[in-house]
């Protein structure tokens, strides 16, 4: 086998697949500010600390209440959805005439309020949480051994992403919420509650935070900092799919994930700041991003 | 300047008119009370300054103390203006702990500035008694240099011959690289490579690989807090330990074990100046530090309190909150206390006590929540920091 | 550029008294007669950082509330200034104007290079260019040998003013720092009351009909974004000289954040606001350092109240009460 600018290949293969299993993280991220933003047009700033409510909310129901991981993959992003909720329902739906800015700043206040109320009661060197026991172990697939529980990562947000993509491009729902960002007058014409899904579209994209956060938490540290420099990774991944494109967001997911995994091979101390070089690139040569719809 | 008058005045009249042994002084303890570092040291540190000022009996030996506390939020320039401004307004004597290699270089030239005394627990940069010492700055509980000798030379001497560094993109991470290095190449071994990660970070799966294709025997984590508990998490995912390869944490607190739980962290080796389960005396303080703060203290805790118990002796001694003559009596006492025993304080301000390599427990071994490390080798003092002679301080070693 | 040669540069319809009004005189000055007893009563280390801020947040203003533009990255130009000014008066020994100048002289340069790619962008875009170029400042300042990594530049002197005075003792430096950012406030808002000021307005306002009225509008952006980024790197090489220090939460991100909630929260587009909003942030940073992450807590309160309650900022609101631009 040949060998690229002195890196094996069985090497490179590994880094690629571990670049995937990062993208998914980004891909679920993104596809929740981006659903966001496309139906509410809000930049939901809040959305690393809601990623770590959901990791909280899955150690808070094994510890306090026994609930073990796979119910806490469907509870705690309803938890942290119906929170979420709550906040739109008092805070957020007060800003929807006004600039982007306006939304930004009280999503960035709302992190800093929840991520502050973490690091009192909790601390901030962070709590263990055992992978499932069913996903222990892994597989050699011969250029690396691969975690069972990563390659169920890559697994659960594929079929998410794209349960996601499906419902709103492909069904009578998405179709209506579409229409709702279009025309919302005339779309609560036919007699559509417009208010109360733009309501449950932000609790969907908060819950998907909080889904990521639940599927973050056996193999990162679980602590109240684990979204915040996250947050403005994941924005980036946005602004390079093309803001508020679903499609987009998904596939500049995973795509950054890989692009970042080999920068980690070819130069380790630039992997954190390689998508920030991407994002200006692409805002000069192609501002609406890669998917987006030029305005 | 009017407040400052009038505050010397009221003091002079206090001397006057008070009992003639009566001494005031006011301990800062300034840390990191709600970041990274906020567990290992925080209101922790705080409660141990107040147990070393009750241990001593202060106010009994007719020393007032009062104690105020800080959020330096791991920020240089937050640091050294609440230095500043303790020394200059707040009539604060001595800065006790901050952690943090750059805040510390802050306030240890704040301190030698205003002549007082700076007492560090928490930072690891050796740099504070080599290149940047300060004839005001006393280090207490461990440096980088200490740990690479502890941890690098027992792995290395253990057959672990080859080493692979994992490193944090920061000062800290590269200096406790290089002091490693040397101590591994010193011992016979060989580094077959590292890898700079990007500091704080969240995923070291790439980076891990990495480290096991170059088939190195030990994998060194040069790097601190949630990113060595991340590594080490991973590194148990990844089947890098069953694959044959040893992990060397080369900082690790006690919280950070406990974060990772005896399953995820067994067999880990590291290096620490205190644990709490090491004799009575250590038991017996942890047990009462315990009660006030949940969960037994770390070593940055435990030096807190050894430090002020000195200090509190050399102003005893002296009899007056003369900086300079407590600062030289600090070095002229030998230490003796219980959480660190016997020792002594160098010239150039690195206190010289025993070093421990510790293994993590197998959760089979662990009786408790916090019952997590056992001892494998006693470092004597001499042994594990650099000698002062090849430190570079320059005024200790100008006569 | 040349189809169009006989730009405007002042539209007549736009020409009003570019004097100062009367209760702005006086507040200058009573402004100026407080910054001098200040010292005497707060901690002079601890005034000179409020100022620094204030000059910085007057800067971001400049750029948000006259010119319409929101930056995210504005620590880039604070931080790095920061930093060259600690190597110049640390490595060169050059003395405290020239420390400052050389700061404040790359900031521009930095500006002028991220800016003439940034204001081809609008609205979140243009926000999202500036934070990428802020990575990319920061990621720099942590690579780059000169900066010391996260240790930062520590232990920088404080040279002799003009290599004649002594600038040792805090009340005296403090007058030094008094000189800067007053002044640079003071032209922050000539700036903003010029024809130059009224453009950008007009821009800010309507940019189409700024275009169609034959205004080179991405010249004047230009400029106003060279411009903020020079005062803030003004307040950040003076903020260096103050600590004697240079480090990494100057460039980091949360620092552009801080700024935005300063202006914010005192009101944007004010004269007024950024310096107030800049006091409370630092004094609440500082006063409440005892509250440990509490401090986060409050300082989110802030910004959602703020959001929802008092868009105005603080002076906008005072400013409607009183019926005058404040």
């Amino acid at each position: 086998m040949f060998e690229l600018l002195g890196i094996p290949p069985q090497v490179l293969l590994g880094q690629l697949l571990i670049g995937l299993i990062n993208g998914s993280f980004y891909a679920v991220l993104s596809l929740g500010l981006a659903v966001i933003f496309g139906l509410l047009n809000i930049i939901n700033f809040a959305h690393g600390a809601q990623y770590m409510m959901g990791a909280f909310v899955a150690w808070m129901l094994l510890s306090y209440g026994g609930i073990g991981y796979w119910p806490a993959l469907f509870l705690a992003p309803v938890i942290v959805g119906v929170i979420g909720i709550a906040l739109e329902r008092v805070l957020i739906a007060r800003l929807y005439k006004l600039d982007h800015l306006y939304g930004l700043l009280l999503t960035f206040g709302l992190a800093l309020i929840i991520q502050g109320l973490f690091r009192n009661y909790y601390g901030v060197s962070g709590l263990p949480y055992q992978i499932p026991s069913a996903l222990q172990g892994g597989q050699n697939l011969g250029f690396m051994f691969l975690p069972n529980y990563r390659g169920w990562v890559i697994v659960a947000s594929v079929i998410v992403c794209f349960g996601t993509w499906f419902m709103i491009e492909k069904t009578r729902l998405g179709a209506n919420l579409r229409a709702a960002t279009e025309n919302p007058e005339l779309v609560g014409a036919f007699g559509v509650n417009v208010p109360r899904m733009i309501t449950l579209t932000y609790g969907f994209g908060v819950a998907l935070a909080a889904f990521a956060g639940v599927l973050a938490a056996p193999i990162y540290s679980v602590n109240p900092n684990m979204g915040a420099d996250l947050i403005i990774v994941v924005f980036a991944v946005v602004v390079i799919g093309g803001m508020g494109s679903i499609m987009g967001s998904i596939l500049t997911g995973f795509g950054l994930g890989v692009i970042e995994g080999l920068t980690r091979v070819f130069y380790p101390e630039g992997s954190a700041v390689v998508i920030f070089v991407i994002m200006a690139i692409v805002l000069m040569i192609k501002p609406e991003g890669l998917f987006g719809k030029s305005a | 300047m009017i407040k400052r008058i009038a505050l010397s005045t009221a003091a002079v009249s206090a001397l006057v008119a008070g009992p003639a042994l009566a001494t005031d002084i006011t301990l800062g303890v300034l840390n990191d009370q709600s970041g990274v570092y906020a567990d290992l040291s925080g209101q922790g540190s705080v409660v141990a300054a107040q147990m070393a000022v009750a241990d001593f009996d202060a106010a009994g030996k007719g020393i007032n103390v009062n104690i105020i506390s800080a959020d330096h939020q791991n920020k240089p320039d937050i640091a050294s203006n609440i230095a500043r401004q303790w020394y200059d307004q707040d009539g604060v004597d001595a800065i006790l702990d901050v952690p943090t290699s750059s805040t510390a270089l802050a306030v240890a030239d704040v301190t030698a500035e205003f002549g007082k005394v700076f007492i560090n627990s928490g930072a690891a940069t050796s740099d504070l008694t080599r290149a940047n010492c300060q004839p005001t700055t006393i280090h207490w509980t461990y440096d980088t240099a200490a740990l690479a000798n502890g941890t690098g030379k027992a792995v290395t001497e253990a057959g672990g011959d080859t080493w692979f560094f994992l490193t944090a993109d920061y000062a800290f991470g590269h200096a406790l690289e290089r002091d490693t290095t040397a101590v591994v190449e010193a011992s016979g071994g060989e580094v077959l490579g590292s890898v700079a990660h990007p500091f704080p970070g969240t995923d070291f799966s790439s980076f891990l690989l990495q480290a096991q294709a170059s088939g190195a025997k030990v994998i060194g984590l040069a790097n601190a807090g949630a990113d060595t508990v991340n590594s080490i998490k991973q590194a148990s995912e990844f089947g890098i330990v069953q694959g044959g390869q040893k992990l060397a944490g080369l900082l690790l607190f006690i919280n950070n074990v406990h974060s990772l739980g005896a399953q995820t962290a067994q067999g880990l080796q590291m290096t620490t100046a205190f644990y709490w389960d090491m004799n009575d005396d250590t038991r017996a303080f942890s047990e009462r530090f315990k009660e006030e703060m949940g969960s037994p203290p770390s070593m940055v805790q435990a030096g807190v309190y050894a430090g002020t118990l000195h200090y509190l002796k050399a102003v005893e001694a002296v009899g007056s909150d003369d900086a300079e003559a407590i600062v030289a009596t600090m070095k002229e006492m030998k230490t003796d206390d219980p959480l660190f025993g016997e020792g002594y304080i160098r010239k150039d301000g690195r206190v010289i006590h025993d070093m421990y390599l510790m293994e993590v427990k197998s959760p089979e071994e662990s009786t408790g929540e916090w019952d997590l490390l056992k001892e494998v080798a006693t470092i004597s003092g001499e042994d594990a920091f650099l000698p002062m002679e090849d430190g570079g301080c320059a005024f200790a070693l100008a006569d | 550029m040349s189809t169009n040669e006989n730009t405007k540069t002042a539209t007549p319809a736009m020409h009003r008294s570019v004097g100062m009004p009367g209760h702005m005189k006086i507040i200058f000055v009573v402004l100026l007669a407080v910054l001098i007893a200040l010292p005497f009563m707060v901690y002079p280390v601890f005034a000179m950082k409020v100022m620094c801020f204030a000059l910085f947040a007057c800067a971001f203003n400049l750029l948000l509330g006259f010119g319409g533009l929101l930056s995210f990255g504005h620590a880039a130009y604070f931080g790095m200034a920061s930093y060259v000014c600690a190597h110049a008066a640390k490595v060169w020994g050059l003395t405290p104007e020239l420390a400052i100048l050389a700061g404040t002289v790359t900031a521009a340069l930095l500006g002028l290079l991220i800016g003439s790619l940034a204001i081809r962008r609008q609205g979140i875009y243009f926000a999202m260019v500036t934070l990428a170029f802020a990575q990319m400042v920061y990621f720099f300042a942590l690579q780059a040998e000169f900066t010391g990594g996260e240790d930062g530049i520590q232990t920088v002197p404080r040279n002799d003013l003009l290599g004649l005075f002594p600038m040792g003792d805090d009340i005296v430096f403090y007058f030094f720092v008094l000189f800067i950012t007053f002044g640079g406030i003071l032209f922050i808002y000539r700036i903003t009351h010029s024809p130059f000021g009224q453009v950008l307005k007009a821009i800010r306002e309507n940019e189409p009909r700024a275009i169609s009225l034959g205004y080179h509008v991405n010249r004047y952006k230009l400029t106003v974004f060279v411009l903020s980024a020079t005062f803030a790197g003004l307040a950040g090489a003076t903020k260096s000289q103050v600590f004697h220090l240079a480090s990494l939460t100057d460039v980091h991100w949360s620092m552009s954040g801080e700024v935005v909630l300063m202006t914010l929260l005192g009101g944007m587009g004010t004269v007024l606001g950024p310096i107030v909003g800049a006091v409370i942030v630092v004094t609440m940073q500082n006063y409440l350092a005892y509250l440990g992450a509490w401090v986060t807590v409050i300082q989110g309160v802030i910004f959602v109240i703020g959001v929802l309650m008092f868009r105005e900022g603080i002076i906008g609101v005072l400013s409607k009460i009183f019926k005058k631009p404040l």
